[in-house]
């Protein structure tokens, strides 16, 4: 349906390959959460994986610093329709992190969670072999505690939101259980080329 | 929330534009397939180009569920913006847009949860409070609310005089402004950015400590905001946060 007298303010055509269907270009760096800031500081945080209820393996901050550190360069993707591209991250992949646990993913869900009690679900397949880290830098500097810090998850193939802040663990699941905004009215996977970005949404 | 989610795009014909502040102008749709809603919650716009370009955006919900089919949106107008130009610059009564909704679970208050709630809201952030205010009174709720709503000045203040006769009711709703750029016009308002005291003194309005505490605005307010209500004595946990910007 076309709006009568809109034009809209397209972004140049070079760029649309880039920008998934009903996203716009920002420059900025928009901040979006369901409650305050937790300010976490790095001597008090941990992450913790585990099989369902089970702790497999419990690093502290200068423990998970000493993880290899990598390099991931990515366009991010947030459901409330900004797209920014280019954004430089480091941190540790969420497969250097099994390898020091010494264990390959036990099942095909994961549960990500976070300081202040938020969660979100990612398939484990979409975590591992490179494409998801738990990031500590953002252009080379500690994540500030609006953008997540100290440390936040990294899934920047699907919605921004399943990149958790303030991360304090990752826990393996049987089932795809839905996390905090799945369960009010977000997808439960959310991809954002396919514009999954409500419940039910193909 | 079910509802939300199996909410398709509907075409929605503005029914009626009223302008509230200089910047701010709501506009009044009437979809074509009315839904419920709760306060609070929002809508997504999608404006589509002749050449197929579509633009979308979400809208916080200004009017109270009881309001009947009409969805009211108090947009504000971006100089740079894309979309809010559009509503402020060119669309009319008549014209129809398409139009996704009710969208959101968390930021959301109905008259049956507990309170005493404390709203927080800076500039155009109090447009999902408003729904609150609205719906309260509509269901005529004994439930005790402040709400600390920060403008620059007194004629940016959305839904002034509405808020001003609400709080002149005296039944259990406190209204109190700050104008960051103006001196308070009533006694009891404030001209500063929130602080600790401020909320510490709009606490001490309610009967009770809030069971739940909203706060809506720029990502620079919600982040002062949230920090003084922590510093203020509420938990975290009673917290619940909305921002646009960056």
């Amino acid at each position: 349906m076309v709006t009568r007298g809109f034009s809209g303010r397209r972004p140049p055509t070079d760029n649309d390959a880039r920008i998934p269907p009903g996203q716009y270009l920002e420059q900025g760096f928009p901040v979006l959460s369901a409650g305050p800031t937790p300010r976490v500081r790095a001597e008090d945080w941990s992450f913790t994986l585990k099989h369902g209820p089970r702790p497999i393996k419990k690093w502290n901050w200068a423990e998970f610093n000493a993880l290899p550190l990598s390099k991931m360069t990515r366009d991010i993707h947030c459901v409330t329709a900004w797209t920014k591209f280019d954004t430089p991250w480091q941190g540790v992949l969420v497969d250097d992190i099994l390898a020091d646990a010494g264990i390959e993913p036990p099942t095909d869900f994961t549960l990500a969670h976070s300081f202040d009690g938020y969660s979100t679900n990612v398939p484990t397949k979409d975590l591992t072999i490179g494409k998801a880290m738990v990031a500590l830098l953002y252009e080379g500097k500690p994540i500030t505690a609006d953008h997540g810090g100290p440390a936040r998850l990294l899934v920047p193939h699907l919605y921004f939101w399943k990149s958790a802040k303030w991360l304090t663990g990752l826990q393996f699941t049987a089932r795809d259980e839905p996390g905090f905004w799945e369960l009010r009215g977000y997808h439960i996977y959310g991809d954002p080329w396919r514009e999954q970005r409500y419940t039910n949404d193909p | 929330m079910s509802e939300a989610a199996q909410s398709p795009w509907q075409t929605a014909i503005i029914s009626r534009v009223e302008k509230r502040t200089p910047r701010v102008t709501s506009f009044f749709f009437q979809p074509s397939r009315p839904f419920a809603y709760l306060a609070g919650q929002h809508v997504d716009v999608r404006l589509t180009a002749p050449d197929g370009y579509q633009a979308r955006r979400s809208y916080s919900i200004a009017s109270a569920p009881e309001a009947g089919e009409t969805i009211e949106l108090a947009i504000e107008k971006l100089e740079d913006g894309e979309v809010s130009p559009f509503f402020h610059d060119v669309a009319a009564v008549g014209d129809e847009v398409e139009l996704r909704g009710p969208l959101g679970g968390h930021f959301v208050w109905s008259s049956s949860d507990e309170g005493p709630l404390l709203l927080v809201g800076g500039g155009s952030g109090v447009v999902p409070l408003m729904s609150m205010v609205r719906h309260r009174a509509a269901r005529k709720s004994a439930v005790a609310v402040a709400l600390v709503f920060s403008a620059r000045i007194w004629d940016e203040v959305i839904f002034r005089d509405e808020l001003i006769g609400l709080d002149d009711r005296k039944d259990g709703f406190n209204l109190v402004l700050t104008l960051t750029r103006e001196p308070a016009r009533r006694p009891s308002d404030y001209a500063r950015r929130v602080d600790v005291a401020m909320m510490v003194q709009a606490i001490g309005r309610l009967p009770a400590p809030p069971r739940l505490a909203f706060v809506c605005g720029s990502n620079a307010f919600v982040s002062a905001a949230a920090q003084a209500l922590i510093d203020a004595g509420i938990a975290p946990e009673v917290i619940r946060t909305e921002r646009y910007g960056v």
